[in-house]
């Protein structure tokens, strides 16, 4: 017996001895009584736990009879895999942090997680957030970060040098970025090694799509909408059209995210379609940049229907494998996160790229460029959410198809065309009516 | 009973049925051969019927639906599936081509008389000891179109190098001279085998008959090495029909789709999540490879056989 709860407990990645002590009782006299909970952070870089591991401690002074560990996986695609696989295996931590939107629908929030709407934090949430962690039947996440915007980010020395105006319409961006050209400068800095940066141009152009049609992400949920028609075409002619002006650096076919960031950083690109995610990069990497980068919409065809694009934030769930004294500690953990020490250690030690989504915290005063840039477009109204907070319809082949689009293989219309053909697939496999 | 001796055996025996004899004239009682089964059912047996079931299905790891053929009618008509077919053709033939003539020459100049034929063996053979992962990495720094040596060192004397992987025009065929690199060690091993177990005699035969090196080449070695050609073909254009790790690790199948083989179009699949739809890939995947090489194995047998 006591080898098999040996392994059990080994099984069970039980690391602390106190923990176990607790689960397993007959071995050992453990000092007092703790709850374990398990935390999983995809992490795709170093140091993308600070803020993680500041939560638990802080948690855990203020409960010292919960233990929080936290583990990590990789992010992107290889982690959307991992977080089902531990999902239906049973074996996912207590409290995950995961995307909202679009890859939550993908989980099967109704069956596989904790609802969480009746929880006392909940009704601080903004409504654009609640909307991205719910299903007809819950309300399954707590933010874990801030927003993000998504547009045009730029080089404000540049644009001071040059004496340039942030453009409002597209054909005033298409002059700005005339003049950076003959200023010897690369006006769009795109960056195709990393492929998932190609797809900005189109993404980020959604704001501008909804200020349009403001029942398109609906029509499009419901295989009405297409892309390869306007308003939502117009992100691949973007693309096409800044690709065949020349207007990209002359590696873009090779160049890699970090590689962008520190052109934009040192000037030498002046527009990097993106979202505000470089910043924590810019902060750690060239602090005496960071209020030299700012970050405007993508211009819309027609200045009354700019908008900027909003990313908002992953959250924290709870896997309804969570029961018991486990299930209580994981909604006490979550509940923490969204208290007002909780903003505090973000703010400390996570990276502020936009407003929160709670509204129980609030943005201090001595904030980077971009995030006031952003603010200023979500206190006026102008910015909506992306596309893949407001459908779950969104397809895997966009960054290789929007890179051909930038590289010359595939027109525009073409690109926009397979696209639509691409994420059929997904509607299918998410059962929407209509595909 | 299996410890018996057919010699010691009382003629009484002699009148026991076949199926008895059968038993008794095994060295060995059947349950020996249990633990491999039981492996290759599990390991082998289980996971392929569960797949053929589950390529029939809309699978998200939670639930799962029977849709009947519809996986593969979606598969087939992935728009990306005819340039990952082409691909993966011209991928499997290019590497498996270039590594029976290169291998070939190789085998036949390390087999010579010549300096440092150990050390240069030892050479020929290292790529194969390093892990596709971390060639395909190396390579893909190595072969940067900006910052990479190889056009770095191309940049000195004056070329200017293309862009080996970000040109669509090139990248599968770049990738697949990395292949080469890597698995020539293999093919020209076997070639060396090969070439060492020819007997003496048939080349002094020819000598007597006043036989030019070429025609000791062409009519002695050449057609002895015949089953030393199947075996580096059949391994080559296997592994590059299924060939995965090393495009995967240099290009990701790009730019864009212009590198995709099956197994990336499959791959990509899996990543985004349609579990069945991917399954239905390599079921189709598995057909194919099948076909090709099954066909392939038995006319080079009889060849052969033949000789």
């Amino acid at each position: 017996m006591r080898r098999r709860q040996l392994l059990a407990m080994a099984g069970a990645g039980a690391l602390v001895p106190l923990a176990s002590a607790c689960s397993v009782g007959s071995i050992g006299g453990g000092s007092g009584d703790k709850t374990a909970v398990r935390m999983l952070v995809p992490v795709s870089g170093d140091g993308q736990t600070v803020y993680h591991e500041a939560l638990a401690k802080a948690f855990m002074d203020a409960n010292p009879d919960i233990q929080v560990n936290i583990e990590t996986q990789p992010g992107g695609t290889e982690g959307d895999n991992l977080t089902k696989t531990k999902l239906s295996t049973g074996e996912m931590p207590e409290v995950f942090a995961y995307n909202s939107g679009s890859l939550l629908q993908a989980l099967s929030p109704d069956t596989q997680l904790v609802d969480l709407s009746g929880e006392a934090w909940a009704k601080d949430l903004s409504k654009p957030f609640v909307a991205t962690v719910s299903t007809a039947n819950g309300m399954y996440g707590a933010p874990t970060g801030t927003t993000m915007g998504g547009g045009i980010l730029y080089n404000r020395k540049v644009y001071e040098e040059l004496g340039l105006t942030i453009p409002t319409t597209w054909e005033q961006f298409r002059d700005n970025n005339h003049k950076i050209k003959s200023a010897g400068k690369t006006a769009i800095i795109q960056t195709f090694g990393t492929d998932w940066t190609a797809q900005l141009f189109v993404l980020a152009d959604f704001g501008n799509v909804m200020a349009q049609d403001p029942q398109w992400a609906t029509e499009y949920t419901a295989n009405k909408r297409k892309y390869a028609e306007q308003p939502a075409l117009q992100g691949f002619l973007n693309q096409e059209q800044t690709a065949k002006d020349g207007f990209y650096n002359k590696d873009a076919a090779s160049a890699q995210y970090d590689a962008g960031v520190k052109m934009l950083a040192n000037g030498d690109g002046v527009h990097y379609p993106m979202h505000s995610g470089p910043l924590a990069a810019l902060q750690q990497n060239y602090p005496d940049q960071v209020n030299d980068v700012g970050i405007f919409a993508i211009p819309a065809q027609d200045a009354k229907n700019t908008r900027l694009t909003l990313w908002l934030p992953g959250a924290f769930y709870i896997p309804k494998s969570a029961t018991g004294e486990k299930l209580e500690a994981a909604k006490k953990l979550v509940a923490f996160s969204q208290s007002q020490q909780g903003c505090q250690i973000l703010l400390e030690h996570g990276t502020v790229t936009g407003p929160f989504a709670n509204q129980t915290c609030q943005l201090p005063s001595d904030v980077p460029t971009m995030v006031t840039d952003v603010d200023k477009y979500t206190s006026q109204d102008m910015a909506l959410p992306a596309l893949e907070f407001v459908s779950p319809v969104k397809g895997p082949g966009l960054p290789n198809i929007t890179v051909e689009v930038g590289r010359g293989i595939r027109g525009g219309l073409e690109g926009a065309k397979l696209y639509d053909e691409d994420v059929k697939k997904q509607a299918q496999q998410l059962g929407l009516p209509g595909w | 009973m299996a410890v018996d001796v057919p010699t010691a055996d009382p003629p009484v025996t002699r009148a026991v049925t076949p199926r008895r004899r059968w038993r008794r004239d095994r060295a060995y009682p059947l349950w020996f051969h249990a633990p491999a089964v039981i492996l290759y059912v599990v390991l082998f047996l289980v996971p392929t019927g569960a797949s053929f079931y589950f390529s029939m299905t809309r699978w998200t790891l939670f639930e799962s639906q029977f849709i009947g053929f519809e996986n593969f009618v979606q598969f087939f008509s992935e728009p990306m599936l005819v340039q990952g077919f082409v691909n993966t053709f011209i991928y499997g033939f290019v590497t498996s081509a270039a590594k029976v003539v290169i291998g070939l020459l190789l085998g036949l100049l390390l087999t010579g008389r010549m300096f440092g034929r150990n050390f240069l063996r030892s050479v020929i053979f290292f790529p194969v000891l390093v892990s596709t992962i971390g060639v395909g990495i190396t390579f893909k720094v190595l072969l940067d179109p900006f910052h990479g040596l190889v056009n770095g060192v191309l940049g000195v004397v004056g070329i200017v190098g293309p862009g080996w992987l970000t040109d669509p025009q090139m990248a599968l065929l770049t990738v697949a001279a990395v292949d080469v690199w890597k698995g020539l060690g293999i093919a020209t091993l076997i070639y060396m085998a090969g070439i060492v177990a020819i007997p003496q005699e048939y080349f002094e035969a020819a000598k007597v008959d006043g036989a030019s090196r070429m025609q000791n080449f062409r009519h002695i070695t050449l057609p002895l090495l015949m089953p030393a050609t199947t075996t580096v073909i059949l391994l080559s254009l296997i592994g590059g029909l299924r060939s995965f790790d090393l495009i995967w690790a240099m290009t990701k199948g790009g730019p864009g789709f212009t590198s995709d083989v099956i197994a990336s179009v499959i791959y990509k699949q899996y990543q985004a999540g349609f579990y069945g739809l991917s399954t239905a890939g390599n079921v189709v995947l598995f057909i194919v490879v099948s076909l090709i090489v099954i066909p392939m194995s038995i006319y080079f047998n009889r060849r052969e056989v033949d000789r």
